[in-house]
């Protein structure tokens, strides 16, 4: 299927660089006719790009605030890392209220479907045999994509569980209808994102299950909204009912944290995160039985649609969960149901990588690729708007580039057709082969 | 003629920061091939475990990967101590690593079992003062779909 990333381009900002080329993890940007093209396929929504751009011009396309008005109730769903975005706010409260004075009806926190999702882990992780082992969290979406496209024997290790947000939606909707009378599709129910991952992940669920969330916005947008409305002098309404194991899950270790078993890893940074997922395919690890994935820094704080630094909000998340109760809610009464949170089918391979239909063309072109690489001048520039010479090689094979796109080709070819002076006259200084080498 | 793709990797005896890197490599090449998924994990371990060998047993050593449309044949070579008795090393916790590589989580004595459950075809020739030779093949199912 086509997805629609929630990571684009802004074409007018865009110089053509190559520096989101260079960062992205899986080599899914090239550079054409002076603008940076997301391959579709390749993209997680990691929100690398966005970033590093030093033009601003790789942005995130959330869902316009005044869509709101489209429906008759309005839920907020606030991420906990939107917790750790405020100076001086140490009530949890206080920032749930001001959802409610920019428009909203009703706010449900996604640490609380957090914590219903983690009662259910803690049982589940202890039955038998029935996942493979490490069990993989499947609450970034950026990881999971990774893992669908890159690492085929570890999709069955994924948990085939919704994220929180979803289960957060689909409970808020039940009980505001239930407590309204409205039809389910009268109401909203809005997430407040800290990354495009999640954005994409509301839009088109990656288990494959329905959409349950209607629009998602950055927490930047309702940082904004927020910030001008609350003050920490305020005697809020208790509104939050989560508790550390809840809100947790905004930082790296807070979903593992919850489950309270010692053989868990927690890692961030996808680069991290491709390291750990090679040990776990080589069976590397077979001590661990969970492992929790974020692609951001520090976890959900560090997501390219936050505000704050990740590591101050980090510190102000853990102020905030200082005098909370440990958990507050149960999956059981919570919940119930397994099936509700349970994806359909377990998550599928989805061999982006693979260069031909079948093996033997692909050694053919592999060997065309290697050969190709061989020849050219290893240097990296990207010039030709590839991030390295191998994904160079490999796009020209693929028929998405043309060998005389190198600046290196181009130049002896030039040379050639001039028929004058010495190759070293049309290098530049790093590949001219005269002269003695300095030590 | 049938389509080949030969890799080579030359294994560094002293640096265990590196050991791993040509099985990694191969891993990531044979994910481009479209084998399926069973086939590149069992591959994989056979590659990782050989060049584990190879660092802390042979001072390195020399691998060549041919990938065929049938089947992959994984050939390590080293010029190291041999090994005098392969039936006595070939049993599963069998280790003459020194303890400072234990203690680094290598040499649990599973290296050469799990090279030979994993491949399909295994080989292993070594003369003491001379080098080992280790071959394995993993075959390939015929043209899928």
């Amino acid at each position: 299927m086509e997805i629609l990333h929630s990571v684009t381009l802004d074409v007018e900002k865009c110089k053509g660089c190559t520096t989101c080329i260079k960062h992205c993890p899986t080599e899914a940007i090239r550079v054409r006719r002076g603008k940076a093209q997301i391959l579709s396929q390749r993209c997680i929504d990691c929100g690398q790009c966005v970033r590093v751009c030093p033009h601003h011009a790789k942005k995130v396309v959330c869902d316009p605030f005044d869509m709101l008005k489209d429906f008759e109730y309005k839920i907020a769903l606030p991420a906990p890392s939107f917790y750790g975005q405020f100076k001086n706010i140490n009530d949890v409260n206080i920032i749930l209220g001001g959802l409610l004075k920019i428009g909203f009806d009703s706010v449900f926190e996604v640490s609380k479907a957090a914590e219903m999702l983690s009662d259910l882990t803690r049982k589940t992780i202890k039955e038998p045999k029935d996942m493979r082992r490490p069990v993989i969290s499947s609450a970034c979406p950026a990881a999971v994509r990774l893992i669908r496209m890159r690492y085929p024997n570890l999709v069955e290790n994924v948990m085939p569980q919704i994220a929180p947000v979803e289960l957060a939606a689909i409970l808020s909707r039940k009980q505001a209808a239930a407590e309204t009378g409205l039809s389910p599709d009268k109401i909203g129910v809005f997430f407040i994102t800290p990354c495009p991952a999640k954005v994409t992940g509301a839009r088109y669920p990656i288990g494959g299950m329905p959409r349950v969330i209607d629009g998602a916005f950055s927490m930047t947008a309702i940082y904004k909204k927020i910030v001008g409305v609350i003050n920490e002098t305020e005697e809020p309404e208790a509104l939050s009912s989560s508790g550390i194991m809840g809100i947790g899950w905004a930082v790296t270790g807070g979903e593992s944290a919850a489950l309270l078993n010692d053989t868990h890893l927690a890692v961030d940074g996808i680069e991290n995160i491709k390291k750990v997922l090679e040990d776990i395919e080589d069976g590397r690890l077979p001590e661990i039985e969970f492992v929790e994935l974020n692609a951001c820094t520090q976890g959900c704080v560090g997501g390219c649609l936050t505000v704050e630094n990740p590591y101050i909000a980090k510190t102000r998340i853990k102020r905030l969960m200082k005098y909370l109760p440990v958990s507050r809610n149960k999956f059981e009464s919570g919940v119930g149901n397994k099936n509700l949170v349970t994806w359909d089918n377990q998550l599928k391979y989805s061999p982006v990588w693979r260069l031909g239909e079948d093996t033997t063309d692909a050694l053919e072109k592999l060997n065309k690729i290697n050969e190709l690489y061989e020849s050219l001048p290893g240097l990296d520039c990207a010039s030709c708007g590839a991030p390295s010479c191998k994904a160079f090689a490999e796009d020209i094979v693929l028929g998405i580039a043309s060998e005389e796109d190198c600046i290196f080709r181009m130049r002896e070819r030039m040379q050639y057709l001039s028929g004058m002076g010495d190759a070293d006259s049309y290098l530049p200084p790093p590949f001219r082969k005269s002269g003695e080498a300095q030590k | 003629m049938t389509e080949q793709l030969v890799l080579n990797y030359s294994i560094a005896g002293d640096d265990f920061t590196k050991a791993g890197e040509a099985a990694a490599d191969f891993k990531t090449v044979l994910k481009k091939t479209g084998v399926p998924p069973d086939i590149i994990r069992r591959a994989a371990i056979c590659m990782y475990e050989g060049e584990i060998n190879m660092v802390i047993h042979a001072d390195g050593g020399d691998a060549e990967i041919i990938i065929g449309a049938d089947k992959i044949e994984i050939i390590l070579a080293d010029r190291g101590p041999g090994i005098p008795d392969i039936e006595l090393a070939m049993q599963e916790g069998y280790t003459t690593a020194p303890e400072n590589i234990r203690s680094l989580g290598f040499g649990a004595g599973m290296g050469l079992p799990n090279m030979k459950r994993y491949s399909d075809g295994f080989d292993i020739k070594s003369a003491p003062g001379v080098g080992t030779t280790v071959k394995m093949t993993i075959m390939l199912p015929k043209n899928r779909e």
